[in-house]
């Protein structure tokens, strides 16, 4: 079996505070993966990725970084890692392609003979070409993004670990983020991306985890945390038909609870499709037949408990 | 080594382009290159009234000979322009880039953070070195224009050839620099305990002053040799006609003692620091 590409054993971070920020976290993000790493501001997000980046230690319990493990392996680990942490940050009177000079400048595993065509690429990539000779200070909010992403993207990554990338984007910078994770997984590179924002990335994932209050709440590949088995029929039928309707769901072993003339059931292992047999069969007047599953925002508010609030 | 690619020195020079680059660190130069251009032209207008040779040190002897002047002007900028800089260049090394959260992605990429502290604290030194030589050459520049130099006179009335002047005004100015070297450490230390670099760098400067001010403090005269500012004026002995190396020798010794502290210091904290900007 292949190492994932992020694994944690209890990681914990208490700060001297006494704020316990992360508590005691087992991830795993399979290579290949896309992971959305979800939860509300404030729930431990970004001190995990500071702790698996190596710029905050861990108080108890390790995290691996492509099977090598940090922070002590840092140095051979990182180049092969591409971050984008907390929002972009880079020097406000240097342009855009300066500040990118600047990082591979000093990224001592980098060549120095293919600065310029790398640069040029990831430039290109996040669609900051034209605007590369303009000072950052005067970049838009969606710029300096772009411009983090295109940092991240300097060399070849096996792994990247996007903190928040949709941030302060439009709904097409939004798009467009979301088009190159597909892209970048693609190619063969597992991503972790997190984000509070649960609608912006939740289409790319294949991997979901939930944090809540600093403890991984849920992990799990993003189908089987939808699905579970928590598919539920709701069956909608006339009034004059509504005890006709529970007794055939009875009959299929279905525990129905009636309001007025609508009947909800959990589905269980039984197939929709019995369901609606049945009904016809016993001559119950359909008005409508609807599947629901439970999705993956109401599974988010239910585990984190407070929706897309701040978390104390 | 898997870290043979790139070379410290190219980082080395990144960190130089930032820093010298940077219109803030241009301000700082072209405002201590005004002192001594400034005070070639009071003494100029001056000269001929009542008040020409008054002042301290060694400003009376300016208008006699230009060589003076790089004396001159270290001496008024030693006490608190150039800590004041030093200060804010040193003190904002580490702290600038955690505030705009540069720091961040430089560790990432991965920069080792001994790399990284070693490459600022040289580039921190490389200011302090650049603005004493550009206060000593715009000196010698606007001293020669104004008074002209000749051959100098010593504080023994002895008079050394203007060759020998020269040199001994790059020894004051070589000295002058090598004085800031335990400033620049002790910057370098407050830079790597905040994110917030005005506190480094009113910090560094503060230090200065108040070493400055023990030092005057005749109670105090048991510590005063260990004073991080105490030998800093010592660059006098470069006017005797013998050169008392032991004296100037002794103020060196007292600022390794001062970078060795403080940079072991700055380096094991910032070495287990977390980053949280």
């Amino acid at each position: 079996m292949i190492a994932p590409a992020i694994r944690t054993e209890g990681l914990t971070k208490r700060f001297r505070s006494g704020q316990v920020a992360v508590d005691g976290i087992d991830l795993v993000v399979p290579r290949g993966a896309v992971y959305g790493f979800l939860g509300p501001n404030g729930s431990g997000k970004t001190t995990t990725i500071r702790m698996l980046l190596g710029l905050v230690r861990p108080t108890a319990g390790a995290a691996w970084l492509l099977d090598e493990q940090m922070p002590k392996a840092g140095g051979s680990v990182l180049p092969r890692v591409g971050a984008l942490v907390e929002g972009p940050a880079f020097h406000p009177y240097l342009s855009g392609r300066a500040n990118l000079v600047r990082l591979d400048s000093c990224d001592s595993t980098a060549d120095p003979k293919t600065s310029r065509s790398r640069i040029d690429t990831s430039l290109d990539r996040v669609g900051l070409t034209a605007a590369a000779a303009k000072p950052y200070r005067q970049y838009s909010l969606g710029m300096k993004q772009r411009l983090g992403l295109a940092a991240a993207l300097l060399r070849p990554r096996e792994l990247l670990v996007l903190d928040e990338p949709t941030n302060g984007l439009d709904p097409q910078g939004t798009r467009e983020v979301r088009h190159l994770i597909r892209e970048l997984s693609a190619e063969g590179t597992t991503v972790l991306v997190s984000s509070h924002l649960l609608s912006e990335i939740e289409q790319v994932c294949t991997h979901i985890g939930i944090m809540g209050r600093g403890k991984l709440l849920a992990q799990a590949e993003r189908q089987s945390l939808i699905a579970d088995d928590d598919i539920r029929i709701v069956v909608t039928t006339t009034p004059d038909h509504v005890s006709d309707a529970a007794a055939v769901l009875t009959s299929l072993g279905l525990d129905a609870t009636v309001d007025s003339v609508e009947l909800q059931a959990q589905l269980g292992d039984t197939p929709p499709e019995r369901v609606s047999a049945a009904l016809v069969h016993a001559g119950v007047d359909l008005v409508g037949l609807d599947v629901r599953r439970r999705s993956l925002e109401q599974l988010f508010v239910e585990l984190t408990g407070e929706g897309f609030d701040v978390a104390r | 080594m898997s870290h043979a690619r790139g070379s410290f020195g190219r980082q080395l020079r990144s960190d130089l382009r930032i820093l010298f680059g940077r219109p803030r660190t241009i301000a700082l130069l072209a405002g201590l290159a005004a002192v001594p251009l400034l005070l070639a032209i009071v003494l100029f207008v001056a000269q001929n009234s009542g008040m020409a040779g008054q002042g301290p040190g060694f400003i009376g002897r300016v208008t006699g000979n230009g060589l003076f002047l790089v004396i001159a002007s270290l001496f008024l900028c030693l006490p608190f322009l150039l800590p004041l800089t030093i200060g804010i260049t040193a003190g904002d090394a580490l702290a600038g880039e955690a505030q705009t959260g540069t720091l961040r992605y430089l560790l990432t990429l991965p920069v080792s953070r001994t790399r990284l502290l070693a490459s600022k604290a040289l580039t921190s030194l490389a200011f302090a070195v650049a603005a004493v030589f550009l206060i000593a050459t715009v000196a010698l520049a606007s001293g020669g224009a104004f008074f002209g130099l000749t051959d100098m006179t010593l504080l023994s009335g002895s008079t050394v050839g203007l060759g020998s002047g020269m040199a001994r005004m790059f020894g004051v100015a070589a000295y002058v620099a090598l004085s800031l070297t335990g400033l620049v450490a002790v910057g370098l230390f407050f830079s790597t305990l905040t994110e917030v670099p005005v506190g480094a760098m009113a910090g560094t400067t503060i230090v200065a002053v108040v070493s400055s001010v023990l030092d005057t403090l005749p109670q105090l005269a048991a510590i005063h040799p260990y004073l991080l500012t105490h030998h800093w004026f010592d660059f006098a002995e470069f006017l005797r006609i013998e050169v008392n190396w032991s004296v100037l020798s002794s103020g060196m010794i007292v600022q390794l003692g001062w970078v060795a502290i403080f940079a072991t210091l700055a380096w094991g904290r910032f070495t287990t620091a977390d980053v949280t900007s």
